[in-house]
């Protein structure tokens, strides 16, 4: 398959299941909204070391948002249940309830529920309020700027985890503005987040390491230094390869988002230096979830 | 389908209990067993026929043509929907589970007593006690919400933890004494010992009350988030409370009362 002179290869990404969660962010303006969600997000790329994968999913306009203010909804991902509500709690605390006038809401309102508000009203010190509207607890820690408004709990479900493609380029800022491109037509799809710096990872990873105590390391394969060292998988023009990983609540929400991803990468086209689409494809040793590129394109 | 309507036969002499008369416990009865359904009236029982003309069928919508001697209208109900034409006893809504009551005139005392879910509209007044505990009970309303258009009596709000009531006219005394939580908002007046004993809750006043209780202190102006949210709560209810999201946010706090735990708050919109 070839769009606009890019060649997609015929291999496919493999994925594996999560537990997701989605919450909002309300603050006084859009831009305490996004400082409480940036740091709610953060050091949040990969499960490998940071417990979660966390993104800003989208804007909210005040009328989407439960107290009217303008917000910002964000996806948390964790490999179980468990260990996505302690990073939410940990990061509810130390990321929404101190950042200035900030409010914290569920995004999602089926499915296993988790404690958002729940414990960290105990901050309160015995000053917090508890208000029950339409079916919801919502809890009001007094805080130093006014009060902290957080509802009690917030529901996770099943996720996917791990969906990307890697766009192989003829020099690394064309990868680069090939990978921007897909990442701002990705940006508005619902229920998707590309967890890493700016959407994009260049340290794209295999299963496994010649170190035992690693589970994870460079995809040399891909590697364009080591064209000549390993068994590539890159052709002599190939100088750069960017990789976009993708967090979905569904694996229809990241067909959709790598679609439209591919599409804007490709429509730089071979003209300016990107060659190539390929996938992270680990021989079924990730996960079971797999997206062949070519019948996403087709 | 129309709804099954109570049309009483003739003036009441003595107060009747109409609690066997709920869209849970008709559920699946004949014209004739409705008919035959033993109401207690005064200090003997009475056949529901004998006292009412009863038109209509089904049971998730009954209408009673009133009369403020109709207690316990509604009594533990969990769903469906009675309407009262004209005015009905005390203890309407008690131990209320679901559905909805709307009433177009006027309500004794101890209205929505001990409710725990649904919906109450009353058009007109509502006498004493309304929301509370039974007398020697310590836990009132507790969940649900009740609308008064018109004006409430005293005492309301007594031991209330949770759920609200929403009073678009004037309160009386003791509004909200002994409250453990729930939120009661008043557009009107209210009267003296606002509060009074509470422990903890919500008195959101639309009006700068003629005096705040010396137990309760003042914790200065605020503008609170949760205000929008508990007034959009309520869209979808017929009360002007619900209107008032945009405009009701800065408040003045009072909290109280300090005789007691001191963990209620009294909020006088600025």
């Amino acid at each position: 398959m070839n769009i606009n002179g890019v060649q997609i290869d015929a291999t496919f990404a493999e994925a594996f299941p999560m537990r997701a969660t989605r919450v909002i962010i309300t603050a006084q303006n859009l831009k305490w909204a996004y400082h409480a969600a940036q740091a709610m997000t953060g050091f949040a790329t990969s499960v490998i070391a940071c417990g979660c994968e966390a993104g800003i999913e989208r804007e909210l306009d005040p009328s989407e948002t439960p107290d009217g203010r303008p917000g910002i909804s964000a996806l948390i991902f964790a490999m179980g249940g468990k260990t996505l509500a302690k990073q939410v709690e940990t990061r509810a605390g130390q990321c929404v309830l101190t950042s200035p006038t900030s409010a914290l809401f569920a995004g999602i309102h089926e499915g296993d529920k988790i404690p958002l508000g729940k414990n960290l009203r105990f901050f309160g010190d015995g000053f917090q309020i508890s208000k029950r509207i339409n079916g919801k607890r919502y809890w009001r820690v007094p805080v130093m700027d006014g009060e902290f408004l957080c509802e009690d709990t917030t529901c996770t479900v099943k996720a996917v985890g791990g969906g990307n493609f890697l766009i192989l380029a003829e020099s690394q800022p064309q990868a680069l503005a090939a990978c921007e491109a897909a990442i701002e037509a990705m940006k508005k799809i619902p229920n998707v987040i590309m967890p890493f710096p700016g959407g994009v990872v260049r340290s794209g990873s295999k299963v496994g390491s010649k170190y035992k105590a690693l589970s994870a390391s460079t995809n040399d394969a891909f590697c364009p230094t080591l064209k000549g060292q390993t068994r590539t998988d890159l052709s002599p023009e190939i100088e750069s390869v960017m990789e976009i990983v993708i967090d979905g609540l569904t694996d229809d929400d990241i067909k959709k988002a790598m679609r439209v991803g591919i599409e804007a990468a490709c429509s730089l086209g071979a003209e300016n230096g990107i060659r190539r689409i390929s996938a992270g494809n680990y021989g079924g040793k990730l996960g079971p979830f797999l997206f062949h590129l070519q019948e996403i394109m087709a | 389908m129309t709804a099954l309507t109570f049309t009483l036969k003739a003036e009441l002499e003595q107060r009747i209990d109409v609690s066997p008369l709920t869209p849970d416990r008709l559920a699946d009865k004949s014209a004739s067993e409705i008919g035959a359904e033993l109401l207690q009236y005064g200090n003997r029982q009475i056949r529901a026929d004998e006292l009412f003309s009863i038109e209509g069928q089904g049971s998730d919508r009954l209408i009673f043509r009133g009369s403020r001697k109709l207690d316990y209208i509604g009594k533990g109900m969990s769903q469906g929907e009675i309407r009262v034409e004209g005015d009905a006893g005390s203890y309407l809504g008690m131990h209320l589970k679901g559905g909805r009551i709307i009433v177009s005139g006027n309500v004794d005392a101890y209205a929505a007593c001990e409710m725990k879910k649904g919906e109450i509209l009353i058009r007109g007044n509502a006498g004493d006690f309304l929301g509370a505990a039974l007398p020697g009970n310590k836990k009132g309303m507790a969940g649900g919400v009740v609308i008064v258009k018109g004006n409430v009596g005293d005492r309301v709000g007594d031991h209330l933890r949770r759920g609200a009531i929403l009073i678009e006219g004037n309160a009386g005394n003791y509004l909200g004494s002994r409250m453990t939580a729930g939120t009661i908002a008043v557009l009107g007046e209210v009267g003296a010992h606002l509060g009074y004993a509470m422990n903890r809750g919500t008195v959101l006043l639309a009006r700068t009350p003629a005096s705040i209780p010396a137990t309760f202190n003042d914790c200065g102006t605020h503008t609170l988030g949760f205000i929008p949210l508990l007034l959009k709560g309520f869209q979808g209810l017929e009360t002007r409370f619900s209107e008032m999201s945009d405009t009701l946010k800065r408040v003045r706090r009072y909290a109280g009362d300090m005789c007691g735990l001191g963990k209620g708050e009294i909020l006088v919109a600025l």
